[in-house]
């Protein structure tokens, strides 16, 4: 008897089905997978770009038909490599990996920043099942950088949007608005994707407020099965144990969460 | 878990003989005593060299068929750097065996001295990665290059020396004899086998390295039979490790010849608690055979 599983952990050779400018910097990419099919709001997948690299992505949309996404800002080398990528391009794709957001029902705040949008979209496909009620904040530096604010318009009624230069929705961040709000309402949970300060500033909102937390963590990831060690957090893998975490779980991980990641070579690096 | 299971490889004293095998999780403190508070025996932290190293770029792990490939290439903080985590790592209250990679024997020797004085209670020279060039198996397929190697680390550090073997060699004992001769205090066997993997829908290598090591059940075989060669011809420890997932794997590798095993690759499938379960089942397997200790099963197979 085997305990690997090869079709998990080898890259399968999907098509780009369709490419959809989300902004000047972000791209989604739409192909079909069984695997992604079956996979939970928050999973990744390692995606092969042959030649160039492999790097970690959430999945943007997870559908039962087999049909799933990438949304993927312009950031690296590998990035703009996939961005150059059109409809009938291939990719690899292994995984998906990694646990999945708690579901909670009842009063439930989600707060993007940047790029980390795309885990939460999914999310609110699952949460609307349960059902929740759910307030929406979105944050972008600029309105340029915005993107699936249609998506979650349509399918959330309380959305608030904040840039930090005022050209769309409240200036400021949107940890202040979500501040703003806590000081009033309370939730069920909190969940959040972004940059990490964001994610600890909301971490510390939700610890002074006494509510339940979920973030959905970045580091640089190799393996992707938890055995190269490359995304430790603490005591903790990103590609296995998370990259979502409770707030219970980050209060293990104080003195590295929000403070430092580590480098390709293990080297601590501030954030 | 009963004393049945206490054992003793070069000086280090284990409570149980599974080891977590180098390369595994083993570059930050905090995990590698998460591990030893999981049930290891013992732990090897990640091979650190005298330099930070990136390593390779992405892809570098692949499944195949019963294993996995890598080519991580060795990515590293260097040993300036590395002092914190093998501090932390032995908070976990097991020795810690800092694996280490040169690329001269002067290279080893002050990495060695340097883990040393960070707190490592034994070293593995890595004399056996299959894929960076002018180190690891480069050397270590090499009997007189391993013994120069060896020879400077234990003029430098008077910690025991493991050695961790190459399979990608005609014969693994003349390396396993020089490095005994030239002082090491135990040897481990083996390192992963120099492999490769290609798509076929890309017609491309998958690794970004190309060529990486293979780890996992596929090589249980050939290490058992390393293994085993090398119990009959030195007269020091040897540490088996390659595919171990199950206490039978590692009481096989037992009989033929180890005094403690490595796990690495198992860790992906089975999750940490892959050395308790190993340790439980050696401690029932031996009281049901009725053995008093761990010792009595190493090389049992060589009376027949």
């Amino acid at each position: 008897m085997s305990v690997y599983l090869t079709n998990i952990n080898r890259p399968r050779i999907v098509r780009i089905r369709g490419v959809r400018e989300e902004n000047p910097t972000v791209k989604t990419f739409v192909f079909q997978d069984k695997h992604c099919s079956e996979a939970k709001p928050g999973q990744f997948v390692m995606v092969w770009i042959p030649g160039v690299d492999e790097v970690p992505m959430s999945l943007s949309s997870i559908n039962s038909d087999g049909i799933s996404s990438i949304t993927v800002a312009e950031v690296g080398e590998a990035t703009q490599v996939l961005h150059q990528r059109k409809i009938g391009d291939i990719l690899g794709i292994r995984g998906p990996y990694g646990n999945s957001f708690a579901l909670a029902s009842g009063q439930v705040m989600i707060v993007g920043g940047g790029t980390g949008l795309t885990p939460l979209v999914p999310l609110v496909d699952s949460l609307l099942k349960l059902p929740a009620k759910i307030s929406f904040l979105i944050g972008a530096k600029t309105r340029d950088e915005l993107f699936f604010l249609e998506k979650i318009k349509k399918a959330v009624s309380k959305v608030n949007v904040t840039t930090e230069d005022g050209s769309y929705g409240l200036k400021g961040l949107v940890t202040d608005l979500a501040e703003k709000i806590l000081e009033k309402e309370e939730f069920d949970m909190i969940y959040a994707c972004g940059p990490e300060k964001m994610m600890l500033k909301m971490f510390l909102l939700a610890e002074q407020y006494h509510m339940s937390f979920q973030a959905s963590l970045e580091r640089y990831i190799r393996c992707g099965i938890g055995i190269c060690g490359s995304c430790c957090i603490g005591e903790y893998r990103i590609c296995k144990d998370g990259p979502v975490f409770s707030g219970r779980q980050l209060r293990k991980v104080k003195n590295e969460f929000g403070l430092f990641k580590r480098e390709a070579d293990g080297s601590k690096v501030s954030l | 878990m009963s004393s049945r299971l206490d054992t003793e490889i070069a000086g280090l004293k284990l409570k149980n003989p599974t080891m977590l095998a180098a390369g595994i999780l083993g570059l930050s403190g905090a995990f590698l005593r998460k591990i030893a508070e999981a049930g290891a025996g013992a732990v090897v932290a990640k091979s650190v060299g005298l330099k930070p190293r990136m390593g390779y770029p992405n892809p570098t792990a692949v499944q195949v068929d019963c294993g996995l490939l890598n080519a991580m290439g060795l990515p590293s903080p260097g040993i300036h750097n590395f002092g914190e985590e093998i501090k932390e790592a032995k908070k976990g209250g097991v020795p810690v065996i800092v694996s280490i990679f040169g690329f001269s024997p002067d290279d080893f020797a002050e990495v060695a001295r340097v883990a040393v004085e960070e707190g490592a209670d034994a070293l593995e020279l890595n004399v056996s990665c299959p894929h960076v060039e002018k180190t690891g198996s480069e050397i270590g397929q090499s009997p007189s290059l391993v013994a120069e190697v060896v020879e400077e680390v234990k003029n430098r550090v008077d910690k025991p020396v493991f050695v961790k073997l190459t399979p990608n060699v005609a014969d693994i004992i003349k390396v396993a004899e020089a490095a005994v001769k030239a002082g090491a205090d135990a040897m481990t066997a083996i390192n992963t086998v120099r492999a490769m993997a290609i798509d076929v829908n890309t017609t491309r290598p998958i690794l970004a390295n190309k060529i990486g090591g293979l780890s996992g059940q596929a090589i249980k075989p050939i290490a058992v039979r390393c293994v085993y060669e090398i119990y009959r011809r030195v007269d020091v420890p040897v540490v088996g490790c390659g595919g171990i997932i199950t206490w039978q794997d590692a009481v096989e590798f037992m009989l033929a010849g180890a005094s403690a095993v490595q796990v690495g690759t198992a860790v992906a499938f089975e999750g940490l608690d892959v050395f308790r379960y190993i340790a439980e089942g050696i401690d029932s397997y031996l009281e049901r055979m009725g053995f008093g200790s761990v010792k009595e099963i190493v090389g049992l197979s060589h009376q027949h």
